[in-house]
């Protein structure tokens, strides 16, 4: 904080304002929508802001790109900007990526549920934006206060969110119980950010990385290893993994399916950002053993209580505690010379996550049909014969998610378990590997039911509207297209890793 | 080399899993899609075809190779190449689909239009698996077969077909992820995944920490590979999947899937591992024997047809096993051909249960009785086709028994003795089958009203009964493509196995030559 305070007198030039180009254009349209919302006639409004968010969405992306093509066009490899609490470079370009396309995708699968689930629109795309706003911060800030504030700022988002179905109690409940665990979690992560700065002096991560290079790795100040841990805490939280894990089923359960698209994909890439920041650029003291505990225990907890689920929604939450554990996996490849596949491998991983859980609760938020009524198992039996399309496309995000070649999730547990390997994390691997069997079976069960078991006549499925086909369409393409040609998105990842340091 | 040469796999391979896209596009009128779906799979097989008429037999080595870059990090390489042991396995499937296209041709009524569209991925998936030689390809298309495979078994099976498609699916699911953590070691001790460039660095012995880990990945293949046959005891899913699937379903089941597990083992196990596999042949030989004796005793004991044919394949494919891991050339050389020979033979008896299903809506042997006078021509294919599968000279099944016994007499006496054991039990299990169902009193006055084969049943049922005898009168025209092949599986271990098995050659020349003056 000293290093900023002290070039704060200079006033922000051009390319500072490049480096937050996404979030700037997030929040005028948010804002756009906000003012926009008390003026329009409530019938009509929900289309209309819908399609300003969109609009809002996709010159996010656009300004993203715009980025990447900045860093290129001026030849440097990062843009460090605002007295250095923001950086652009490839990494922080590729989460921004990431999270304008969760974005886009869960504004167009919210395009008709909201009609249908009778919700006011205006503030619901407002605060998508604002969220999607925090999370692009996080994942270029390079300073600890300031990824505190970003933190909070797509947090807040993501518990009003949580809470929308203002006429299902369980969707308040989901709130309250959010926001309470939430905000409990993020004190835990501003308190390391103190210890820190009382570790060493600063809270630029670069400064912090500076500082703990001069001890041998493991050898640091006390201090700092109480700080990262208690950071990792209130992270561990943010992503849901295990043993801070357990908000996560019932907030899934009650928030509006899009929604949780929205927060199991989204803030997770980005907090993932920031601990991949953290650890990685502010050579931090790593207790390896801590991230291999808590990623052997996120995946076995998440997938073994997902084999006894009947909600869809549970399951589907339960799946995400394990595959943070997964992701972590990837975490415990640090510290060594083979830390920058494990870090590819974990932005791979974030993105083929994203695309295909989006997918799958686009279809689960579609399926539910009004008021949520339509999320046990037993609800899609017959699918596959009422919705063939609907069915399969469901089918392809399972099969992705279980790790089937030809699809995303496949070679994001593929390189992230190589990874491993290579370090020599062969129990980790083995542990993940168990995993991936077991949870085979929860997905599956969903299949047989909608292929093998017989329709139940009373529970009427409405053929897909446009939004929804968009997305849905958009992220089946984007699965298979890692499952297919994962190249190009690797390749970034490792180039941007390279640059990283 | 020209064009077609060089992309003649990918074409066999792919053009089913094309015509499975277009069906899926087009509108549902089931009658256009059959035939479509005949076609397509007609197709497949002429193009298949292309393989044995343009291969050199003399040639042990990959033929028609296809190696592009797929994927740069993991080094992942779009590889097909087949030998002698894979081309007849890719003809095998490629014959057999459009038999099961016919032979489904009225039995699937209800969402006909996705069952073609699962049997033809299905038929694209079992050619990848025979053809691809990057260890990443192959697992993808072994993964591959499963989910169309686990569908056609849950959606078109009868009574407990959901209980047999999910134990279907996990038992081979987790067995194959042993087999994928030994791809994964390999790859990445090597950086490759490609079967030749790991062939020779492990016979170079290029690779570090491979002797400890060596029985480990040989087991982890082997695994995978054994539930898969299934080998003893690892079975259990095989009968339960076969009595609840339909007949194209079993068809597919028991002539190309089980096969992929012992071409693995010959392909993988033995090409990549074949101290461990000399040093572990006493273990699984034991295995095999003890299937092939068990399948056939509690196949003797069953009282649903196809039920007992499952068990059957179990015995058979103890047979297959048991050649593979004598380490003998004829051994070797039977196994490839009982490979071929199971498919025909098991293909075609459970094609023939799946039309007295259709007729009877029933597998269960009480049932029947008497069928030889109301269904003259079914009894006759019958005939032929038990014959064949019991092993009755001048029909396909005696070769490729005879060789793999001469090879476990030369490898072990008692494996020798033990498995000759198998060929009676299987007179006995399929003959009093055949006794129980085709002869004896007509009791029920509705067996009287069976109809008999139709043009279209003697359509699928004649390439099958062709071929059985076609193999069995001139096995040469087969085992000359496949004993180069299967020479160079044994020859890469030492001095000494390289002369002995030229000796096995002569042997295996001399006894084929006996087999064909018969």
């Amino acid at each position: 904080m000293t290093l900023a305070f002290q070039t704060m007198n200079a006033i922000p030039h051009g390319p500072d304002y490049v480096s937050i180009l996404p979030e700037i254009v997030l929040s005028i349209f948010g804002l756009i929508i906000m003012m926009l919302d008390p003026v329009m006639d409530e019938r009509r409004s929900q289309r209309t802001l819908g399609g300003v968010a969109l609009i809002g969405g996709i010159l996010a992306m656009a300004a993203t790109i715009f980025q990447g093509h900045y860093l290129s066009h001026t030849g440097v490899a990062s843009l460090a900007a605002f007295w250095n609490m923001v950086q652009i470079d490839a990494f922080s370009i590729f989460f921004h990526f990431v999270v304008a396309a969760v974005t886009i995708l869960v504004i167009l699968a919210s395009y008709e549920y909201m009609e249908v689930q009778q919700i006011r629109a205006g503030e619901y795309y407002g605060l998508l934006l604002f969220g999607a706003v925090g999370m692009d911060l996080m994942s270029s800030a390079v300073e600890l206060v300031l990824i505190f504030v970003a933190l909070e700022i797509s947090s807040i988002a993501t518990y009003i969110l949580a809470g929308f179905r203002r006429r299902s109690a369980i969707s308040a409940e989901s709130s309250v119980k959010y926001f309470l665990l939430g905000s409990f979690a993020t004190s835990f992560f501003l308190y390391g950010v103190a210890l820190m700065f009382g570790a060493t002096g600063s809270t630029s991560i670069s400064t912090i990385g500076e500082a703990l290079s001069q001890f041998e790795l493991g050898h640091g100040p006390m201090l700092a290893y109480v700080g990262v841990a208690l950071m990792f805490v209130g992270l561990g939280f943010k992503v849901a993994a295990a043993p801070f894990h357990i908000w996560t089923p019932d907030v899934y359960e009650g928030a509006p399916s899009p929604v949780v698209a929205f927060m199991s994909t989204a803030p997770k890439a980005a907090v993932f950002a920031v601990l991949l920041r953290i650890m990685f650029q502010g050579h931090v003291p790593g207790r390896v053993w801590l991230i291999w505990v808590v990623a052997a225990l996120s995946m076995t907890i998440g997938n073994i209580a997902a084999l006894v689920q009947d909600n869809v929604k549970r399951l589907l939450a339960y799946s995400s505690i394990a595959h943070a554990g997964y992701l972590l996996v990837a975490f415990a490849v640090w510290p060594s010379a083979d830390a920058k596949n494990g870090i590819a491998a974990a932005m791979f991983y974030t993105a083929s996550y994203a695309v295909m859980n989006v997918g799958a609760f686009a279809v689960v938020g579609h399926f539910a049909s009004q008021g949520e009524r339509y999320v046990t198992i037993e609800d899609y039996a017959g699918l596959g014969k009422r919705s063939p399309v609907l069915a399969a496309v469901f089918t392809t995000f399972l099969l992705s998610l279980i790790g089937i070649p030809a699809f995303g999730g496949f070679f994001a547990k593929f390189y992230v378990f190589s990874a491993a390997l290579q370090q020599n994390l062969v129990g980790l691997v083995i542990i993940g590997v168990i995993n991936s069997a077991i949870a085979a079976y929860y997905y599956l069960r969903i299949i047989v039911v909608m292929y093998m078991r017989e329709p139940r006549e009373e529970i009427p499925v409405a053929p897909i509207p446009v939004g929804l086909g968009f997305a849905l369409g958009l992220s089946l393409a984007a699965t298979i297209y890692l499952g297919v040609l994962p190249n190009r998105v690797l390749e970034y990842a490792s180039r941007s890793v390279e640059l990283l340091r | 080399m020209n064009w077609l040469d060089q992309n003649i796999l990918t074409l066999v391979t792919f053009i089913p899993a094309a015509g499975g896209v277009l069906l899926m596009l087009a509108p549902r009128r089931d009658r256009e899609i059959r035939w479509f779906a005949l076609l397509v799979s007609f197709i497949a097989f002429i193009a298949s075809l292309h393989l044995p008429a343009h291969f050199h037999r003399d040639h042990a080595g990959f033929q028609f190779e296809q190696n592009v870059p797929w994927i740069s990090s993991p080094n992942i390489h779009y590889h097909m190449g087949m030998d002698g042991i894979s081309m007849w396995l890719v003809v095998l499937t490629t014959f057999l689909t459009p038999l099961c296209v016919l032979i489904s041709w009225t039995s699937i009524h209800e969402r006909v239009k996705e069952f073609f569209i699962l049997l033809l991925v299905l038929e694209s998936a079992l050619l990848g698996v025979f053809v691809a030689l990057d260890l990443f390809l192959f697992y993808f298309f072994w993964e591959a077969t499963l989910i169309p495979m686990a569908l056609l078994i849950g959606m078109f099976g009868h009574g407990r077909r959901v209980y047999a498609a999910v134990k279907f699916f996990l038992y081979t699911m987790i067995a194959s992820v042993f087999m994928l953590a030994g791809i994964l070691w390999l790859y990445a001790k090597t950086g490759s995944f490609d079967f030749v460039v790991l062939q020779n660095q492990i016979h170079s012995g290029g690779i570090p920490d491979f002797a400890g880990a060596s029985f480990w990945l040989f087991l982890g293949f082997f695994i995978a590979f054994a539930v898969k046959v299934p080998l003893f005891p690892f079975h259990t899913w095989l009968p339960d999947a076969h009595v609840e699937a339909p007949t194209a379903g079993s068809v597919l089941l028991a002539g190309v899937l089980l096969k992929m597990g012992t071409y693995g083992m010959l392909r993988f196990n033995l090409g990549l591992f074949p101290e461990q596999a000399r040093a572990n042949a006493g273990w699984i030989g034991v295995l095999a024997l003890i299937g092939i004796v068990y399948g056939a005793l509690v196949a003797m004991v069953q009282p649903n047809m196809k039920k007992l044919i499952a068990y059957s394949s179990i015995s058979h494919l103890g047979f297959v096993v048991l050649g593979i891991f004598s380490f003998t050339q004829a051994g070797l050389n039977g196994a490839m051909f009982i490979m071929l020979a199971h498919g025909v033979a098991t293909g075609g008896l459970f094609m023939l249960a799946g039309i007295l299903y259709e007729r009877r809506h029933t597998y269960e042997i009480s049932e029947f009785g008497g069928l030889a006078t109301p269904m003259p021509a079914y009894a006759r294919f019958f005939l032929v086709v038990v014959l064949a599968s019991v092993g009755l000279p001048l029909l396909n099944g005696f070769i490729g028994e005879f060789l793999v016994l001469s090879g476990a007499f030369q490898a072990k006496m008692w494996w020798g003795i033990v498995g000759a054991t198998g060929v009676i039990w299987s007179a006995c299990y399929l003959l009093w089958m055949y006794q129980r169902v085709f002869f004896g009193q007509v009791k029920h006055d509705v067996k009287n009203s069976l109809p008999d084969l139709n043009l279209r049943e003697k359509t699928a049922l004649w390439p099958a009964v062709v071929m059985a005898l076609a193999m069995g009168v001139a096995p040469m025209l087969w085992l000359n493509g496949i004993d180069p092949a299967v020479k160079n599986v044994l020859s890469p271990s030492t001095e000494k196995n390289i002369s002995l098995a030229g000796e096995g050659a002569r042997a295996t020349q001399a006894l084929a030559s006996k087999v064909v003056g018969q």
